[in-house]
């Protein structure tokens, strides 16, 4: 009785608010879940585009990309958001094509808390060895090699990681396995793994929390995160042997750099190209490529095209790095693809 | 007449309510741990590795951590809530009862969370300190073996111990209340000292006191975020206080948004079940405790009473 009372008085209400609204002549209401490192940009183009489309409405619950790909699998929510790409496996369980768009760029950065040293440089192989516990003191000569001039300590490497599962974790690991074969046997990439050393702190606040707090720390956090709260960081070795420190111009680099395939499934750490940043990824927005609930699909659609357009404006500016112009390209191709009608 | 009818049924109805709840939540951790109980069977109890990429999953580390961290939680927790509870209906003065309850019971209100960011900023450092300035030859001993990281068993146990705190010492107190004056009195007649006294009280009451302290191995079982927070979240077994370990609630919280995989899935909800399991065993275990205790009262009351006649 209630519920029809409250139907029934919205829709008139709607519709002479919007006279141009789509063809349903109500407000259109989308749910989605997902990836977390994205909420902060996803939450202020909702609002925007809300600003702009008043008969759209997102919402969003940032409940992990893995929580992301389940719900949308089970069709609870119209879209997920992930930090890595659906494996084979996942896109087999879901019901129907489901297709990948990368909407922004993001970056993960080495931090650590030695007194009195700053602007350190890392390998790849170096960092592996490192989180696999080969490296253990800080005045290896392995460090020393790559950072001349700077007075090294002889204490113990304490190591810090992600305690939750998280796509940071994923991308971190992602680039360690693609620069260190020993790493890739051993551990592997995932959002959560079997850590050979180190000590776990829960979220980015966490590990930035161990390394600030433990002298002789080092740690791995989102560069969003660092750039917010001022964190040093250090600088990381390209895959054309320059050392980056990561900065949203060198995130774009990377994706510019590495070849992008048709499904945008693809991993962009260790790209090649001048100024990339290696430990670099983009974030996926996920959508069924043909839904029966064909009023929402559009406005999705709409959605997306004015996000890769317009709505990249916002990402330097909260600290994520816009997608390089040829790839937003090859996203509007394929989002023609998904049915609307 | 059937007003009555009618209200015994509503009751039922409820308390049969709570039973079908605990066995609805069983049948469920059950079924959808299903493919992980179907690989790993009993092994899963014992196995040591907790590895998502090679779909490898043990649940012993955090067992272990689990009731380690618990049981040395409710050492050093169960001497100051029985301290406590003692001092607040036997010793203390009026006035300084009411403040005292009110701050032993607002320890309680504090959420857990705040006692996490507690955890990190002061006790952590403290732990380190206390690490640091530990003798060589006890840090040998495998107890306190480690490199001083402040983050731990240790500090996890110390945080746990402040949260089970009021829950024990209120309970505690509350039982202590319900032993007779004439209990007292008689004691005293009998020529006790005050300490005397206080024990032969705490004997009547000995039931309701280990209620009390099964409540708090309880909320120190499950408790999650506090504890993830300061326990370093290392899925390793060791024996030191020192080292960095992990529990069932902590691995669940941290791993389950994230955890794509369908079997990995199904280890987690494992772990849910196995903790579930032994808060029951804890549960049991203490049930038959109590009854224990309280069916041979004789024997054990011409124990407590010997001291008093010599």
């Amino acid at each position: 009785m209630v519920i029809a009372a409250a139907c029934g008085g919205g829709a008139p209400q709607q519709s002479a608010q919007s006279g141009e609204a789509p063809s349903t002549g109500g407000k259109v209401q989308i749910n989605g879940a997902g990836a977390t490192f994205p909420n902060p940009i996803y939450s202020k183009w909702f609002a925007e585009y809300t600003k702009q489309h008043p008969d759209v409405q997102i919402n969003y619950q940032p409940i992990g990309s893995g929580g992301g790909i389940r719900q949308l699998t089970a069709q609870t929510v119209f879209f997920g958001a992930s930090d890595t790409p659906m494996t084979d496996d996942q896109l087999k369980s879901a019901p129907a094509p489901v297709l990948h768009f990368p909407t922004v760029l993001g970056a993960v950065v080495p931090i650590y808390n030695l007194a009195g040293v700053s602007d350190l440089k890392f390998t790849g192989p170096l960092l592996a060895d490192i989180y696999l516990g080969k490296i253990r003191k800080w005045n290896d000569p392995a460090i020393a090699k790559v950072n001349p001039g700077i007075k090294l300590p002889a204490t113990d490497i304490a190591v810090a990681h992600r305690s939750d599962g998280s796509g940071t974790t994923f991308i971190f690991l992602d680039y360690l396995s693609k620069v260190s074969p020993e790493f890739q046997s051993k551990v592997g990439a995932n959002a959560s793994v079997n850590w050979p050393v180190g000590v776990g702190g829960k979220g980015n606040d966490g590990v930035a929390g161990l390394v600030s707090q433990t002298p002789g720390a080092i740690g791995y956090v989102e560069l969003i995160y660092a750039i917010q709260n001022k964190i040093d960081f250090g600088g990381v070795q390209n895959a054309t042997g320059e050392f980056v420190k990561a900065s949203p111009d060198a995130v774009t680099k990377a994706a510019a750099g590495a070849p992008i395939p048709a499904d945008f499934r693809v991993s962009i750490t260790n790209a090649p190209g001048a100024g990339a940043y290696p430990i670099s990824s983009f974030t996926w927005l996920l959508l069924y490529q043909s839904s029966s609930d064909t009023t929402r699909a559009k406005a999705m659609v709409d959605f997306v095209k004015w996000a890769l357009t317009d709505g990249q404006a916002f990402a330097t500016d909260l600290g994520y790095a816009p997608v390089p112009a040829a790839v937003v390209q090859q996203e509007l191709t394929t989002l023609g693809t998904i049915k609307v009608s | 007449m059937r007003g009555e009818f009618g209200f015994r049924l509503a009751i039922g109805a409820v308390a049969i309510l709570v039973v079908v709840l605990v066995a609805a939540i069983g049948v469920e951790l059950t079924r959808q741990s299903w493919l992980s109980i179907q690989k790993f069977g009993l092994s899963f109890w014992t196995t040591h590795t907790w590895d998502p990429v090679a779909g490898e999953f043990g649940a012993f580390p955090f067992i272990w951590g689990t009731l380690y961290s618990s049981i040395v939680a409710l050492i050093i927790a169960t001497p100051i809530a029985l301290g406590i509870a003692v001092f607040i209906s036997e010793l203390s003065p009026g006035w300084l009862k009411g403040p005292l309850i009110f701050l032993t019971e607002l320890l309680a209100a504090i959420p857990s969370i705040v006692y996490g960011l507690w955890g990190i900023f002061v006790l952590v450092p403290a732990v380190r300190q206390l690490q640091v300035h530990t003798p060589e030859f006890l840090r040998a001993l495998p107890l306190f073996s480690g490199p001083p990281l402040g983050l731990g068993m240790l500090a996890a146990a110390l945080i746990l111990a402040v949260m089970v705190i009021p829950f024990t010492s209120a309970i505690a107190r509350e039982v202590l209340k319900t032993v007779p004056v004439a209990q007292r009195e008689a004691a005293y007649a009998l020529g006790a000292t005050r300490f005397e006294a206080i024990r032969a009280a705490m004997f009547f009451a000995r039931t309701g006191i280990i209620g009390a302290v099964m409540l708090g191995f309880g909320r120190a079982l499950g408790e999650t975020m506090a504890v993830t927070m300061v326990i370093g979240n290392t899925p390793q077994v060791s024996t030191s206080l020192f080292a960095p370990q992990h529990t069932m609630a902590a691995v669940i919280a941290n791993e389950f948004t994230e955890a794509s995989d369908r079997l990995y899935l199904n280890a987690l909800v494992e772990i849910g079940l196995v903790l579930f399991f032994i808060t029951l065993v804890v549960n049991a275990g203490s049930r038959l405790l109590i009854w224990a205790m309280s069916r041979t009262p004789a024997r054990a009351a011409r124990r407590v009473a010997a001291p008093v006649t010599t």
